[in-house]
C-alpha cells in the first residue's frame, strides 16, 4: 500500500529489510534456512572436521540420492499426495538396469529402459490416483510392495553385479572437484524449479494442492496434472536409482527401504505442507542437506547409530512443531 | 483519505436511552500487521433491537464482528458486556458469555452431517457418557425448522447447497441459545422465501430479547428487519441512525461517501434471430423426473431463478459434466457434445464462477495474481512453456481494477481479503478470460451496492462483445433487472421460461412457488 507519509533515508532502509523479511517469511524458506544456519553453526563448533571441503562434499554426495527422490516428492506433496513406492521403485530400477546390463544389453539402452521402468510406475501411480479416484496413500502402498516384489523376483533375491567400468562414474566420477551425483542433483533441482515456478503446469500443482475442487471447476485439467506430478516422481526415483546403482556397482533388490520416509521428512522439514499448495523446491534441497548435516555430524560425533534415530525424530517433530502454525 | 467529523445525521437513539447497552464497542482500533483496518470504532448494541452493521467490502464488518466473539482481539479500545469491561480470549470465552455468531465464510465441517455439525464441540451426552443422538438430532430438526427448511440430516454439508449450509450454519448458531447473535451476510444466497423465514426467527428472538447483529449488502432487508444502523467507511465510524430517521439514498452516501446511481442497465431489444449458441434438451437431473429443456442465445443474459434447492446450480454443472445427471443432450453452436468436466467445458469455450467462492472458486492461500490467471497461462505462455510474468500482471492489474478489488497489490493472498473482495477476484478472473459462454452462479453474492452496479454494467459489456451468459440468482431484482430471458426453476426443473414483458418479480415468484410446494431438497 502506499504510504503517505514522508519517508527518510532510514525508514526506507528499514521498509526494504521489512519488505524483504516478509518475503522470505511468505515463501516459507526462512524457518528452513534459520535451522540449516543454526545446525551447521552447532557442527562446525563441535567437529573441527566439519566444515572443510571434502568433508562438505562428502555430505552432498551422501544426500544426492535422497536429493533427487525428494524432488518428485515435492511435486507429488504439492498437490496434496503422497508416493510410497519411492524406495522399492529405486530397488527394482537398479536390478532391472543392472539385470540388463550384465546380460548383454547396450548399457545406453539398459539405462533408458530403467528410466522407463520408473516413469511407468509413477505413471500406474498417477492414473490410479487422478482417473481411478483411490487415495494416494494407499495406491502408492501397494504399488510398494509390488514393485519390491517384483525386484526380489526378477534378482531372485540376490544382489546383480559385475557392472561395466564405466558405470561407477554416475556415482564416483568428479568433474571439477564436484562429486558427479551432486552435480545431476543440482542440475535436477534447477529445472524442477523452472517447472514448478516458471510453467502453468507449476502453478497448477500448487492449485491443486490449494483448493483441488476450485481449480478442477475452473477448468484446469487436474487429472493430467496429477498423472504427471506421479509420473515425474517415478522419473526422479529412476534417476536416483542410476545413481546408487553406479555408487554400489551392483543392482540390490533390498536396496531403498525407509526412503520415502528420508524423502517426506526432508520435503517437509523444508517447509512444504504436507497438506499440499505451500512450499517450494529450494525448500526441499534445504531439507534434504539439513537432514544430511545431521547425519554427518552426529557421525563425525561418534554418536551411536541407535541413538541418533532419536535424536533425528526428535528433531524433525522440533522443526514441524515450530513451523506448524503457518500451515495450519 | 480524510473523514470529515461532521455528522451530517442525527445521532441514533435506541427506544429507552436509559437502559445499559448489552454491548458496548468503544473506540476499537485493529490492525493486521502494517495495515490498519478499524481505526477507532464505537457500537452500542441494546438487548430486544436487530442492530444492522453496513459498509462497502472491506469496509471492516466481519473484522468487527470477528473482534466481538473473541476471534480476533483488538489493538485499542474497550469492550463492555452488561456494562462490564471484558475481553475475550477466544470463541469459546465468548460463547460461554453468551454470544454466538454466523460466519460470513462459513465454519462447517465437509464430510460431517448438520446434526454433527451443529453440535460440533458442544455435543449432547447421556448419563452414561456417551453421545445423546437421538436429543442432539431432535433439536437440529427443531431449529431447521423453526427456520422453514428441510434438510436430509444424514447428508453430509459438502453434499448439500450453499443455501442448505447457509441455514446449518445459523441453526448452528441459534443452538447457543446466544444473547447476542451477530449474523455476517446470512441472506447473501437465500432467496426471499427463504430470508422471510429467517426473519420470522430473528423477530421472535427479538422479542425475547436477544441482541442481533445483522451484516447485509441488501438495503430493503436492512429496512425491513433492523431498528438502528451503524455505518463503517474504511474501516472508520460513520454514524449510528435510526432506521425511522434515514433512507436507502443517505445510506448510500454515508457507506460510500457519493451518490450511486443505482439501476440495472438497459436491457437491449429482444433479438429472436440471434444464433443459438447452446441447446439443452432432454434434462433430468435425477430419474423419473420430466425433462427440462432450454436454450441460449448468443450475446444475451438468460436468468435462472427458483428457491434454494431447485436444481438451478445443479442444472448448471449437469450442462458442464460437473453433475451426473440422469439424461441429457446438449447441443454447442449447432453440434451434439457430451461434456465431460469442467476442462473440457472451458476448452469449448464455457466458464463457470461457482457459487461457493470459498470451496469452489478460490485458492485461498494464494495470491490474487495466482487466483486470477490460474486457468488462463495460454495467454500468457511464452517460449513455449514459459510464464510471461510482464503481461500477466498487467492484464491482472487491468482485472482488479475494473471490478475494484480492494487489496494492498496483486500479491496479497487471498486470505487476507474481506469476503466481497474475494467474490470480486472470482469475477475478475473471467473478466480476464476469453470465452463465449459463461455461467455466472451467484455472481454478486456479498458484494456491495456501489460494486455491483459497476458489475451489471461489466456484465453488459460482455454480452454486447457476442458473450452469453447464463446467471444463477436468488436475488429477485437481480434476476428481474438483468436477464433478457429468465428460466424458472421448481422441485429440479425448469417449469416456465419467461422473456420480455413477462420477466417480472410476480410473474417468477408465481411460477417458483406454484403448487404449494415448498423447496425440495
Ligand atoms: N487476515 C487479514 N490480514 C490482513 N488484512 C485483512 C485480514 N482480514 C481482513 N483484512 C482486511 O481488513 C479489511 C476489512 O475486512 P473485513 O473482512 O472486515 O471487511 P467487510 O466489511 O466484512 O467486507 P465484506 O463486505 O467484503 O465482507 C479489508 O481491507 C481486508 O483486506
Ligand atoms: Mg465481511
Amino acid at each position: 500500500m502506499p504510504s503517505t507519509e514522508n519517508a527518510s533515508p532510514e525508514r526506507v532502509g528499514e521498509q526494504f529489510t521489512f519488505r524483504l523479511w516478509t518475503r522470505l517469511r511468505q515463501s516459507d524458506l526462512a524457518l528452513p534456512l534459520l535451522g540449516l544456519v543454526a545446525i551447521s553453526v552447532l557442527m562446525s563448533l563441535a567437529s573441527d572436521n566439519f566444515l572443510q571441503f571434502s568433508n562438505l562434499m562428502n555430505v552432498m554426495r551422501q544426500v544426492s540420492i535422497i536429493g533427487i527422490i525428494a524432488i518428485g516428492m515435492t511435486c507429488v506433496i504439492l498437490t496434496g499426495g503422497i508416493d510410497l513406492s519411492v524406495g522399492s521403485v529405486v530397488a527394482l530400477t537398479g536390478t532391472i538396469m543392472a539385470g540388463l546390463m550384465v546380460g548383454g544389453l547396450d548399457p545406453a539402452l539398459a539405462l533408458l529402459a530403467g528410466l522407463g521402468v520408473g516413469v511407468g510406475f509413477g505413471v500406474l501411480n498417477g492414473a490410479l490416483v487422478a482417473f481411478g479416484g483411490m487415495p494416494p496413500i494407499i495406491v502408492t502402498l501397494a504399488t510398494m510392495g509390488m514393485a519390491r516384489g517384483f525386484a526380489l523376483m526378477y534378482s531372485g533375491g540376490y544382489p546383480i553385479s559385475g557392472l561395466p567400468g564405466w558405470m561407477s562414474w554416475f556415482g564416483s566420477g568428479r568433474i571439477v572437484g564436484i562429486p558427479v551425483p551432486v552435480l545431476i542433483m543440482l542440475a535436477v533441482y534447477l529445472l524442477a524449479w523452472v517447472v514448478l515456478e516458471r510453467t502453468s503446469f507449476g502453478r497448477h500443482v500448487y492449485a491443486i494442492g490449494g483448493n483441488e475442487r476450485a481449480t478442477r471447476l475452473s477448468g484446469v485439467k487436474v487429472d493430467r496434472v496429477k498423472l504427471f506430478v506421479y509420473a515425474i516422481s517415478g522419473l526422479t526415483t529412476a534417476v536416483a536409482a542410476v545413481v546408487m546403482t553406479s555408487r554400489l556397482m551392483s543392482g540390490q533388490p533390498s536396496a531403498g527401504v525407509g526412503f520415502e520416509l528420508d524423502a517426506i521428512a526432508a520435503v517437509v522439514l523444508g517447509g512444504t505442507s504436507i497438506m499440499g499448495g505451500r512450499g517450494s523446491i529450494i525448500g526441499t534441497l534445504i531439507g534434504v542437506i539439513l537432514l544430511g548435516i545431521l547425519n554427518n555430524g552426529l557421525n563425525l560425533m561418534g554418536v551411536d547409530p541407535y541413538v541418533q534415530g532419536v535424536i533425528k525424530g526428535a528433531i524433525i517433530l522440533l522443526a514441524i512443531y515450530i513451523g506448524r502454525s503457518r500451515h495450519a | 483519505m480524510t473523514l470529515q467529523e461532521e455528522r451530517p445525521f442525527p445521532l441514533g437513539r435506541p427506544r429507552s436511552i436509559e437502559r445499559e447497552p448489552a454491548l458496548e464497542l468503544k473506540g476499537i482500533r485493529k490492525s493486521f500487521g502494517p495495515v490498519q483496518v478499524l481505526h477507532g470504532v464505537d457500537l452500542q448494541l441494546f438487548a430486544g433491537e436487530v442492530h444492522a452493521l453496513l459498509g462497502e467490502n472491506g469496509a471492516g464488518k466481519s473484522t468487527l464482528s470477528k473482534i466481538l466473539c473473541g476471534i480476533l482481539s483488538f489493538d485499542e479500545g474497550e469492550m463492555r458486556l452488561n456494562g462490564q469491561q471484558r475481553r475475550f480470549m477466544d470463541y469459546d470465552d465468548a460463547v460461554k458469555a453468551g454470544i454466538g455468531i454466523v460466519f460470513q465464510e462459513f465454519s462447517l465441517i465437509p464430510y460431517l452431517n448438520a446434526v454433527e455439525n451443529v453440535f460440533l464441540g458442544r455435543e449432547k451426552h447421556n448419563r452414561f457418557g456417551l453421545l445423546d443422538r437421538t436429543a442432539m438430532r431432535t433439536r437440529t430438526r427443531e431449529l431447521l425448522g423453526r427456520l422453514g427448511i428441510q434438510i436430509d440430516l444424514d447428508m453430509p454439508i459438502h453434499k448439500l447447497s450453499v443455501a442448505q449450509q447457509q441455514f446449518v450454519e445459523i441453526a448452528k448458531a441459534l443452538a447457543l441459545d446466544a444473547r447476542i447473535l451477530v449474523l455476517d451476510e446470512p441472506t447473501a444466497t437465500l432467496t426471499p422465501v427463504e430470508v422471510e423465514h429467517l426473519f420470522v426467527v430473528m423477530r421472535q428472538l427479538r422479542a425475547e430479547g436477544v441482541a442481533i447483529v445483522f451484516i447485509s449488502h441488501h438495503l430493503d432487508e436492512i429496512f425491513e428487519i433492523c431498528d438502528r444502523i451503524t455505518v463503517l467507511r474504511d474501516g472508520h465510524y460513520v454514524d449510528t441512525t435510526s432506521v425511522a430517521e434515514t433512507d436507502i439514498d443517505r445510506l448510500v452516501l454515508m457507506m460510500v461517501g457519493r451518490r450511486i446511481e443505482a439501476g440495472f442497465p438497459d436491457k437491449p431489444d429482444p433479438d429472436d434471430t440471434a444464433q443459438v449458441v447452446l441447446r439443452a434438451r432432454e434434462m433430468r437431473l435425477h430419474k423419473n423426473m420430466p425433462p427440462s429443456e432450454f436454450e441460449l442465445r448468443r450475446g444475451e443474459i438468460l436468468g435462472f431463478a427458483g428457491l434454494v434447492g431447485s436444481g438451478r446450480t445443479e442444472m448448471a454443472l449437469a450442462l458442464l459434466g460437473e453433475f451426473d445427471a440422469a439424461s441429457r443432450r446438449v447441443e454447442l453452436h449447432g453440434t451434439q457434445r457430451s461434456l465431460a468436466n469442467a476442462a473440457d467445458a472451458l476448452a469449448s469455450g464455457i466458464g463457470l464462477l461457482p457459487e461457493n467462492r470459498k470451496d469452489e472458486g478460490l485458492i485461498v492461500p494464494f495470491s490474487v495474481r495466482h487466483n486470477i490467471s490460474l486457468n488462463n497461462y495460454g495467454k500468457y505462455r511464452k517460449l513455449g512453456f514459459f510464464i510471461d510474468g510482464k503481461r500477466e500482471s498487467a492484464d491482472v492489474g487491468a482485472a482488479m481494477a475494473m471490478v475494484r478489488v480492494k487489496a494492498p497489490g496483486p500479491e496479497t493472498r487471498l486470505e487476507e481479503l474481506s469476503g466481497g473482495n474475494q467474490q470480486k477476484v472470482v469475477i475478475a478472473r473471467w473478466l480476464n478470460h476469453d470465452v463465449d459462454i459463461l455461467i455466472f452462479d451467484e455472481p454478486t453474492r456479498g458484494i456491495d451496492v456501489g460494486a455491483k452496479v459497476e458489475i451489471y454494467h461489466l456484465m453488459r459489456d460482455l454480452t454486447r462483445r457476442g458473450v452469453s451468459i447464463i446467471m444463477i440468482s436468488s436475488e429477485l431484482p437481480e434476476v428481474v433487472g438483468m436477464s433478457d430471458r429468465v428460466c424458472v426453476f421448481r422441485a429440479g426443473r425448469i417449469v416456465k421460461t419467461l422473456a420480455g414483458e413477462d420477466v417480472t418479480a410476480q410473474e417468477v415468484m408465481k411460477h417458483a412457488t406454484a403448487g404449494g410446494s415448498d423447496a425440495i431438497h
